[in-house]
C-alpha cells in the first residue's frame, strides 16, 4: 500500500492517477497511523511554501514525516518542503535534506522554470534503472534547490539546480513524474519497487 | 536548457471539442478525452481547454471532463473560460488539472492574480490577454473577444506578470484564424517586457510560422487549435522539422 499524503496543496489526483495506471493500490491520507502503516509514501506538492509548512503544522503531521522510516518521495514543492529553508514565504522546511530553496533570477531566465526539461544523472540511483540519461521531465516551478552533496540529478536553467535528491529512506524529484509521460511512469514503478 | 512547447488548444462547448475562425462558425472536431489522448500519444508537450460556454450551471460537466481527462493523459494541462472565484480554481487543480487561465474576471479584478497565485502558487496561473490592433494601439478584449477594454496590450501583460501571474497566453485577435502567422511585432516587444514564459497564440497556419515565433520573439510555447485538429499539421512532424532547424523540443 502507497499512502499519498494529501495536506492541502497538492495535485493529488494526477500522482494517484499514475499509481492507479501502474496497478497499485493507493490510499489518499493526511492520517498520521495510515501513513505509518503504508510501504511507501508519496509526499506531493504544489503551490506555496510557507501555506504549505503550515498546512503541515495544522494537520500535526510535520514532526511525524522527520521521522518516517519507510521509503518516502517528495515531489516538487514536496521536495522542496523536505529541505532546511525556503526563500519562498521565508518559511523553515523539514530539514531532512540540507540546503535554502532560492528564487531564480529573472534577469538570466524565464521564471518560473516551466516545461519539459533534460535531466542528467550524475549519481547511481535506483530511481533511474532503466530511464536513459537526459530523459525529459516535465518541471513548474520559480524556487530551487542548489546542487548539494545528496543531489542525484540535474536539470539546467540558467544554472544547474537539483532534479533528484536521496538521503537514507528519503527521496526528492524536483521534476513532475506524473506528468512526464512513459518516463514519469516508470520512475514512479521504480519507487515502487525500491 | 529547457525546450520549447507546442500546445494544442480544445475549446470545449457542451463536453465536445470545437472551434471556430475568429470566434465564430463553430465546427465539431471531436471528442475531449479522445483528442486529449491522441496529442499527448503525438508528442504534445502540454494541453489547453477552453470552456466557451462556461456558467455557473456547466462547472459540474467541466470538472468532470477535467477527472477524466487526468485520468487519461500523463502531461500537464490547463483548463480555462469563465473562472472567476478562488473556489473554482481550487475545484478544478484538485480534479487533475495542473493550470487554470484566467481571462475577463482578472481585468475585472487584477487581485485574483495575486491571490491565486498566493495560494496555488504562480505556476499554476496563466493570465489569457486576448489583443486586437484598434487605430494603431492594442487593445485588450475580453467575453471571448466581444468586449473592448480600456486596458493597452503591453501595459495589461506587464502588470499581470507583477502581479504573480506564471505564464501569458497572448492571443492576437487580428491573427486569430487567418493563418497568416503569429503576431511577430507584439510578441518580439513583449519579450523584452515580461520574464515569464509567453504562449502564443492566434495564426498558425504553417510549420514556418511556429519556427518564427520560436527564433524571432523566442516565446516559450505555441499554441494552435484546428491545424492539429483537422491534421493539416501533425504534432510530431512539427517537432521534428522545428529540431532540424534547432529549435530545442522534446522528441
Amino acid at each position: 500500500m502507497i499512502a499519498i499524503i494529501d495536506y492541502g496543496a497538492g495535485n493529488v489526483a494526477s500522482v494517484a492517477n499514475a499509481i492507479e495506471k501502474l496497478g497499485k493500490e493507493f490510499v489518499i491520507t493526511n492520517n498520521e497511523y495510515t501513513i505509518y502503516k503504508a510501504e511507501k509514501i508519496i509526499f506531493p506538492g504544489v503551490g506555496e511554501a510557507s501555506f504549505a509548512i503550515r498546512q503541515l503544522h495544522l494537520l500535526n503531521l510535520f514532526s511525524f514525516i522527520r521521522m518516517i522510516k519507510k521509503p518516502m518521495l517528495g515531489i516538487c514543492l514536496g521536495m522542496q518542503l523536505m529541505c532546511e529553508f525556503s526563500d519562498e514565504g521565508n518559511t523553515s522546511c523539514l530539514g531532512i535534506f540540507p540546503g535554502r530553496n532560492v528564487m531564480f533570477d529573472s534577469k538570466l531566465c524565464t521564471v518560473p522554470h516551466m516545461g519539459w526539461n533534460e535531466v542528467k544523472q550524475i549519481k547511481q540511483s535506483k530511481l533511474f534503472d532503466g530511464i536513459k540519461d537526459n530523459e525529459f521531465f516535465y518541471f513548474a516551478h520559480s524556487y530551487y534547490l542548489p546542487v548539494n552533496e545528496f543531489t542525484t540529478s540535474t536539470a539546467n536553467h540558467s544554472v544547474d539546480v537539483t532534479a533528484s535528491i536521496e538521503k537514507d529512506n528519503f527521496y526528492g524529484v524536483q521534476f513532475h513524474p506524473e506528468k512526464s509521460g512513459e518516463a514519469g511512469l516508470h520512475f514512479f514503478n521504480n519507487f515502487i519497487n525500491l | 536548457m529547457v525546450s520549447k512547447r507546442i500546445i494544442p488548444c480544445l475549446d470545449i462547448k457542451e463536453g465536445r471539442v470545437v472551434k471556430g475562425t475568429n470566434f465564430v462558425n463553430l465546427v465539431d472536431a471531436g471528442s475531449p478525452v479522445e483528442l486529449a489522448q491522441r496529442y499527448s500519444d503525438k508528442g504534445a508537450d502540454e494541453l489547453v481547454f477552453l470552456d466557451i460556454t462556461a456558467s455557473a450551471e456547466k462547472r459540474k460537466t467541466l470538472i468532470k471532463l477535467v477527472a477524466e481527462v487526468a485520468k487519461a493523459i500523463r502531461i500537464p494541462f490547463t483548463v480555462g473560460g469563465g473562472i472567476s472565484e478562488i473556489s473554482d480554481i481550487e475545484a478544478l487543480l484538485k480534479a487533475g488539472a495542473d493550470k487554470v487561465s484566467l481571462n475577463s474576471s482578472i481585468v475585472k479584478n487584477p487581485a485574483l492574480i495575486t491571490s491565486a497565485a498566493k495560494r496555488f502558487g504562480s505556476q499554476a496561473v496563466v493570465a489569457a490577454i486576448d489583443i486586437k490592433l484598434i487605430n494603431g494601439v492594442y487593445k485588450v478584449f475580453v467575453k471571448g473577444g466581444r468586449e473592448e477594454t480600456e486596458l493597452e496590450g503591453f501595459e495589461w501583460c506587464r502588470r499581470a506578470a507583477e502581479l504573480g501571474a506564471g505564464e501569458i497566453l497572448l492571443t492576437s485577435m487580428d491573427k486569430d484564424g487567418t493563418k497568416s502567422g503569429f503576431d511577430l511585432p507584439f510578441l518580439t516587444k513583449l519579450r523584452t517586457l515580461v520574464s515569464i514564459p509567453i504562449i502564443a497564440s492566434g495564426g498558425a497556419g504553417k510549420m514556418e510560422d511556429f519556427l518564427d515565433a520560436f527564433a524571432q520573439a523566442n516565446v516559450d510555447a505555441c499554441l494552435a487549435a484546428s491545424l492539429f485538429h483537422f491534421g493539416i499539421i501533425e504534432i510530431n512532424d512539427l517537432k521534428k522539422y522545428l529540431k532540424e532547424n534547432n529549435v530545442k523540443v522534446r522528441i
